[in-house]
């Protein structure tokens, strides 16, 4: 049956928005394939506003990997500012899809991609806007399957009501094989209904429907078990992990917006994974192992990709880019290539180190050294020795020092704030950091003109990794913490005006500490939440603590928990945790030993350098650590005659 | 310096790309299609590009205007296909010509514009144009960045005339399925003065003179840009001088391309 296009009646609607481009697709190298010849048909979301939607490579990946399948078709969707919906809402214009403008609520599958939790309220919204119910329970085979992925997708208990299922991991064979799946069942005439396309996809070890799944909890409020209530149903759900990426040089042909977007420039995913094993970090403990591409793979997809998009800037993407076994060679390479052609390229890294230097060094040729990132994340020697964050005080001031030396103005410095057995001394010595850093900056450059920016947050307790046990300092203490902080730098006569001082307050790492810990009962919060008009909680001007902290006060005393339940309270190794039939390959012991490290002081080496020490994934995902050296180089690039 | 014009387009969905949005655009464009450009001196080099009064967002146009200049010579043609290619559909280069004159911004003294009025009768528009162009005067009001301006909108205005609904269907990509909604079209053409008229505005003097309130967001159309032929009233193609220029130079193959080149009061 075709499906009509919403595109003449949300037409009329869009002189009255704001940014009306941002709802028109037709961006360069997107598809719109023939609906009657597909017969699998993926609507894929960002949950956030197109100009932070569209870069994400995530959902470029999958919407290509997917409209190269014949009889697959994927088209995307991105939330509406409030605006929009209020005139959807009157006019009755379903959510649609941007590049052909076909309603969601018409698609086999409806695939939404967590990068953080703060998404939530904005899929409630999706779904309401695209007439799903909200609840998984209700939705009849006329509705799309909705299929959560992304980081915060492995907790994905608090959305559990609201989705039909959930893939963690690397996406791109995941949803070749949904697809198949599904469209076996179709072509079988849908035999058993949703019911039954659920329990074929639950079967495969790789597709977590929540709905298989009873949770039984304690007199306590704690969970005693998660148990299958269907057999055939896996006791505990895998991860899915891409091991060649030279095989997947994804996205081939990235999406060029008309709109402008957050990220003005082309990416390509270096490697993926990261074995430093800093101990806050939940994408480095979920991506294991590292999986480089290699240097002739980088080469090629910058080259091609430049071709298809006219981009002029690339970044290098990875959780540290600097780490790539050849980095050196990869930088050294493309900077000589596109010298002549006025190509930038930029290298997400804060490592702490001169290495880290000459890299930037060679990416600023020919530009302007304006500013140099650095990630400490602890102001003392013994924080960051809890966290894993292997950087001594001398090795910061001498690189620092160095990056001044070489010309850069700017540094700036990153930490967090309420860390694990954190003081306020620990923090309080970010502020002599900071001035040993300037006055070490003022002696080896000659010059007063030079700056350094603290930047600092509040630290957020995240499943899947050591710190999945630990209290999260409430609200009210990061903030005095950071007070303290700040005091201590302005009141420095003599360095103080060449500090910057940037700070996040306490209030939204308590809501992302609940959503990210949180089990299947916070759930009727975000709910709560959503009816309460709660949108865009990403964005300072949508977000309200307020509105959270109501709507959790009043659902959650329900169930006999609360907030300080899901956020300050610590764990303790028997406790059940929500995400415990989650598999990330992780072994559950070897991240309480790891917990116990840290509060013991004690540092785990890279295994990419040492000998393996046993976290659980290689084994339990059979996977290995895929790293050069190829010793190939990057050739220059002939110039072919037109 | 070879130094190209372009006439390019916004149709359809990609009329609601804002003037930041097309610059952006069409720079990837040169850089995909290996244009080579010649740059601005400083710090932070730019191709260098200039752009003639751009349409309002939100308004389509078949008649938009740049010119690029180039540090080594290419054919036209090809240039014009090339960055056509390299275009998102609906951003279209539909004409290109090498500079041979100067004044050429001077050039564009006029525009000429279709308002397609979905759900409002043809005779009732044809009433309100006419009453538009009896009155002497007509002050609107526009919101601008420095607050309310108030101004005429008449002066300007040489031309405003309903024209058949069916014998043009629109560029803008209004939906014709509704065929049993009424659906009548102006055809306006606006001298380009300071502070500039625009369509809208016009919209609103129809709206404060003669009551018309379309139901429905006008679909605005620029048809064409150009000198102003005081003669017939109609707008002429700005690129005609460039053209003649180098008939002049070379008698044959660019007296083709001229009699080639599209009619310019509308398509
Ligand atoms: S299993 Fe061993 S080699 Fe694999 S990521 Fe964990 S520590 Fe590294």
């Amino acid at each position: 049956m075709p499906v009509e296009s919403v595109f003449p009646r949300l037409e009329a609607l869009l002189p009255h928005v704001q940014k009306p481009i941002q709802y028109v697709g037709g961006e360069l190298n997107s598809t719109v394939k023939d609906w009657d010849a597909c017969d699998v048909r993926w609507a894929l979301m960002y949950p956030d506003a197109y100009e932070v939607g569209l870069p994400n490579q995530g959902v470029m990946i999958l919407y290509e990997v997917l409209n190269e399948r014949e009889g697959v078709l994927a088209e995307r969707t991105y939330s509406v500012w409030p605006d929009l919906e209020e005139l959807m809402r009157k006019h009755e214009v379903p959510q649609f899809t941007v590049d052909a403008h076909r309603p969601v609520g018409a698609f086999d599958l409806f695939g939404v991609s967590f990068s953080t939790e703060l998404g939530y309220t904005n899929l409630l919204t999706a779904l309401d806007l695209a007439g799903i119910p909200l609840s998984a329970a209700e939705r009849t085979e006329d509705h799309p399957v909705v299929v959560a992925g992304g980081h915060a997708a492995f907790n994905p208990e608090p959305i559990a009501e609201f989705i039909d299922c959930a893939v963690i991991g690397d996406g791109e064979q995941a949803v070749l094989e949904i697809s198949e799946i599904v469209r076996a069942w179709k072509a079988a005439d849908r035999p058993g209904g949703r019911e039954e396309l659920l329990l074929r996809l639950a079967k495969t070890g790789g597709v977590y429907v929540p709905g298989f799944y009873d949770v039984e909890y304690l007199p306590d409020g704690r969970i005693a078990r998660m148990v299958p209530n269907r057999s055939g149903v896996p006791w505990r759900v895998s991860k899915h992990t891409v091991m060649d990426l030279d095989e997947w040089p994804y996205p081939k042909q990235p999406l060029v917006p008309l709109a402008e977007t957050v990220h003005e420039r082309m990416s390509v995913e270096i490697f993926r994974g990261c074995t430093r094993g800093c101990r806050f970090c939940q994408a480095g403990m979920i991506t294991r192992p590292v999986r480089e591409r290699s240097i002739t793979g980088i080469g090629d997809m910058v080259d091609k990709g430049l071709k298809a998009t006219g981009f002029e800037e690339v970044g290098l993407l990875s959780l540290s880019s600097a780490d790539h076994s050849e980095i050196a060679d990869v930088a050294g390479g493309l900077a000589d290539r596109y010298e002549e052609d006025k190509i930038g390229l930029s290298l997400p890294s804060t490592r702490v180190d001169a290495f880290n230097i000459d890299l930037a060094n060679e990416l600023t040729r020919n530009g302007r050294r304006s500013g140099l990132t650095f990630a400490p994340e602890g102001g003392s020697e013994r924080i960051r020795k809890v966290i894993n964050k292997m950087v001594s005080e001398e090795d910061l001031i001498r690189t620092v020092s160095t990056a001044y030396g070489n010309g850069w103005r700017q540094v700036k410095l990153y930490f967090m704030c309420g860390l694990p057995t954190e003081t306020d001394e620990d923090v309080l010595q970010i502020a002599d950091m900071a001035t040993r850093v300037i006055a070490e900056g003022r002696k080896v450059s000659g010059s007063n003109d030079i700056r350094c920016t603290v930047s600092i947050g509040g630290f957020v307790p995240k499943p899947h990794t050591p710190f999945q046990w630990a209290p999260q300092l409430s609200s009210e203490e990061t903030d005095a913490r950071l007070a303290k902080l700040r005091d201590r730098i302005r009141g420095d006569k003599k360095y103080g005006r060449s500090i910057g001082f940037r700070y996040h307050d306490g209030k939204p790492g308590i809501v992302e500490g609940l959503l990210s810990r949180g089990d299947r009962r916070v759930g009727a919060v975000i709910r709560a939440v959503y009816e309460a008009g709660g949108r865009f909680d990403g964005w300072r001007e949508y977000f309200s603590y307020d509105q959270w902290m109501e709507c959790a006060a009043r659902v959650l005393p329900g169930y006999g928990v609360d907030v300080d339940w899901y956020t300050t309270r610590e764990r303790s190794y028997e406790e059940v945790l929500p995400w415990d039939h989650l598999d990330s390959g992780l072994d559950k012991d070897w991240l309480w030993e790891d917990w116990q490290d840290a509060l013991d002081e004690v540092e785990v080496e890279d295994c990419r350098w040492t000998p393996c020490f046993d976290c659980g994934v290689c084994p339990q995902m059979q996977t290995e650590i895929q790293i050069g050296p190829t010793g190939k180089k990057l050739l220059p690039l002939t110039v072919v005659g037109k | 310096m070879q130094r190209v014009r372009l006439r390019y387009t916004k149709r359809g969905r990609l009329r609601f790309t804002s003037h930041r949005d097309f610059q952006r655009a069409f720079e990837r464009a040169l850089r995909r299609a290996e244009v080579p450009m010649a740059y601005s001196a400083g710090f932070t080099p730019h191709p260098k590009v200039s752009y003639a009064n751009a349409a309002p967002t939100g308004t389509a146009s078949e008649a938009e205007y740049l010119e690029i200049a180039l540090a080594a010579p290419r054919e036209v043609a090809w240039l014009r296909e090339r960055l056509d290619e390299s275009l998102p559909a609906g951003l279209d280069i539909v004409d290109a010509v090498e500079a041979k004159t100067s004044g050429f911004a001077e050039r564009l003294e006029a525009s000429a514009w279709e308002l397609r009025l979905e759900g409002v009768d043809p005779a009732e528009a044809e009433r309100a144009a006419k009453v538009f162009l009896t009155t002497s005067s007509v002050e609107v009001s526009r919101e601008t960045k420095k607050g309310i301006r108030t101004f005429d909108a008449r002066a300007a205005v040489t031309a405003l005339e309903a024209a058949d609904a069916f014998a043009s269907p629109s560029p803008s990509g209004g939906s014709d399925a509704l065929a049993s909604v009424p659906c009548a079209i102006l055809r306006l053409v606006v001298r380009h003065l300071t502070p500039a008229v625009r369509p809208d505005d016009v919209l609103s003097g129809l709206r404060s003179v003669a009551d018309l309130a379309p139901p429905v967001p006008a679909g605005v159309t620029r048809l064409a840009q150009g000198p102003l032929d005081e003669r017939t009233g109609t707008v002429t193609d700005p690129f005609a001088p460039d053209r003649d220029a180098a008939t002049a130079a070379l008698p044959t193959a660019a007296g083709q391309q001229a009699a080639a080149a599209p009619e310019i009061t509308g398509q």
